[in-house]
């Protein structure tokens, strides 16, 4: 029952031509494109942890390309190198093969665990990496407070992150990450620990300064209806080795709702793929 | 596909900032009792009161058993009243002072001396593999070891003595650098890369302040090797016209005069007790703005 639904869907093994963008598996297709450049650029990245017969492929010749100002949800099982992934377009670590351009654009990287620094109150905080961006001394509290204000902490930038809940933390983390002037969001499984309701509110907070702001950002999650909820495509990662196994296209209307029917619907075939690559590993 | 999606889930038009200030302050209601000073005080004190009752009643029952003679272990009422005179006396003041100010200075030498290697080691990773170890044998080699070493290259003055309190206390000191800076949490380090934070701005901003709870526990830990280093130095080596708690000590061992000897422990036990507990004020505060001594509040 699933199979058909799930490939009418746009389930396409490997990189699907509905992703937008000139997106081929060749290194020199991504050299020659310049005009509509994407955001970001994985092109045939492979990445293997350990040497000999102990060696682990993360991630195999995975091609993927966010569009400026799209927002991209990874998902996949465990073992999947989604965090891989995301640590190598953030430059923490370097790809064994193939090639990762974010064109020039700035690049933040959140958590899913705040990541705030216990001994600087959430304020502070934002600061130090306004100033790690070269914020002036004399800008940086202003615009810290606008920061805290975007993610409606006005009143709480003199609290310490274990003074505040999680999701507060998170936002204080997300205001971080915004005050590095990125416009390319990376986000590993952000809102992952946090309770339905809290979620479903920084859901809208992302939405709207997503918007706002004009970022890219690429969302690895294992929540499929939050992929649905928030992507401009949902693309579908393979589990060890990590590759690219379906990209979907989402063409509701935004703002969604986590638990509206379409957004469930589409989960629910997308999900029927991920089940089946899980099942995979089964045998 | 159908566009209707307004139906589900959170109302679109509405922003979500009404319904996150209600969650937030749903969030922030603590429920920590705020106590008043006074009982604060007494929370504090009554243990160490009890503690002080529990030693002075078994060293009484001692004494009373009859176990030695009264010359050779007095009971409570006569050590209290020889401490409340020798309190009284410019002497003991005095030798105090000279005492601290050794303790100062010595262990001031060693938060530098072990803070600089702590850094360089840490920092370092050849130096690591080579010093690391030699700081941790060095920890564990007993103080009063050094002493026929430090008197006959410095001879019988201060200088043998700050030389032992250093090779005491700086090995805690280095090692509580290193442990902080080992132990600071990998995703602070990823997060700190990511925001732009290199080498030195990284060690400032991160590293350090990440590593100051341990390091403060290593100051802990050295101050406690150095007054040890320091009373035995101040018994071994008698420096002639000072006098120092060592010395004081040394004479009532010559006079054999018991009373006196276990006033001046009595001293030497709360002086260390004390600045312990300026020890722990800092730590309780590092830990406090750390939030590590507070349990999660969250909901």
């Amino acid at each position: 029952m699933q199979d058909s639904t799930v490939l009418q869907n746009g389930g396409q093994p490997n990189t699907g031509p509905r992703s937008p963008g000139p997106e081929n598996t060749g290194q020199d297709a991504a050299m020659q494109t310049t005009g509509q450049d994407a955001a970001v650029r994985i092109t045939e990245v492979s990445k293997t942890f350990g040497r000999g017969p102990s060696t682990v492929v993360a991630l195999d010749r995975v091609s993927l390309s966010v569009a400026p100002g799209e927002f991209v949800c990874l998902i996949g099982a465990s073992g999947c190198g989604k965090s891989t992934l995301l640590s190598l377009v953030a430059g923490l670590d370097r790809p064994t093969s193939g090639g990762i351009s974010t064109n020039g654009n700035r690049v933040a990287l959140m958590f899913q665990e705040p990541a705030l620094f216990p001994w600087l109150t959430a304020a502070r905080n934002i600061e130090l990496a306004l100033r790690a961006t070269g914020v002036s001394r004399a800008e940086r509290r202003d615009r810290a407070a606008e920061l805290l204000e975007l993610v409606h902490l006005g009143g709480f930038g003199g609290k310490r992150p274990h003074e505040l809940s999680g999701g507060m933390r998170q936002r204080v983390a997300l205001a971080r990450a915004l005050g590095q002037e990125a416009d390319v969001l990376l986000m590993d499984e952000p809102f992952g620990a946090l309770d339905a309701m809290t979620r479903d509110l920084l859901h809208e907070v992302l939405e709207g300064l997503w918007r706002r702001r004009g970022l890219s950002v690429l969302f690895v999650t294992h929540e499929v209806r939050e992929a649905v909820r928030l992507g401009d495509r949902v693309v579908l990662l393979s589990s060890r080795p990590g590759r690219v196994i379906g990209d979907f296209r989402v063409d509701l209307e935004r703002p969604r709702g986590m638990d509206s029917a379409d957004t469930v619907d589409l989960a629910i075939k997308i999900k029927a793929q991920l089940r089946e690559e899980v099942i995979r590993h089964g045998s | 596909m159908a566009v209707d999606t307004s139906a589900h889930g959170t109302p679109p038009t509405e922003t979500p900032a009404a319904a996150i200030a209600g969650l937030d302050n749903l969030d922030m209601v603590q429920v920590t009792p705020r106590r008043r000073l006074p009982e604060k005080v007494w929370a504090a004190v009554w243990p160490k009161l009890l503690a002080l009752a529990i030693v002075l009643g078994a060293w009484q029952l001692v004494y009373l058993s009859g176990w030695k003679s009264p010359a050779v272990f007095p009971g409570p009422a006569t050590v209290l009243p020889d401490l409340w005179g020798q309190a009284h006396h410019g002497l003991l003041w005095s030798a105090i002072g000279t005492t601290m100010k050794r303790a100062v200075i010595g262990f001031g030498l060693a938060l530098i001396i072990g803070s600089f290697v702590g850094a360089l080691v840490s920092r370092i990773k050849p130096l690591r593999a080579a010093v690391g170890s030699l700081i941790t044998g060095l920890q564990t080699m007993p103080s009063i070891a050094w002493f026929p070493f430090a008197i006959i290259f410095f001879g019988l003055n201060t200088s043998a003595i700050l030389f032992v309190i250093v090779l005491g206390a700086a090995p805690s000191i280095a090692n509580g650098l290193i442990a902080g800076v080992d132990y600071t949490p990998p995703l602070l380090l990823r997060a700190g890369k990511t925001m732009g934070l290199r080498r030195i701005a990284l060690y400032r901003h991160l590293i350090l302040p990440a590593s100051l709870p341990t390091y403060v526990a290593g100051l802990k830990q050295g101050w406690a090797f150095a007054w040890r280093s320091l009373m035995a130095g101040e018994l071994l080596v008698i420096i002639a016209n000072t006098s120092s708690i060592g010395v004081l000590l040394s004479n009532d061992q010559d006079q054999t005069d018991m009373p006196g000897a276990m006033t001046i422990m009595i001293v030497i036990l709360v002086l260390g007790i004390m600045v312990d507990g300026l020890f722990n004020i800092a730590d309780g505060r590092i830990r406090r703005r750390w939030g590590l001594a507070d349990s999660a509040q969250t909901g």
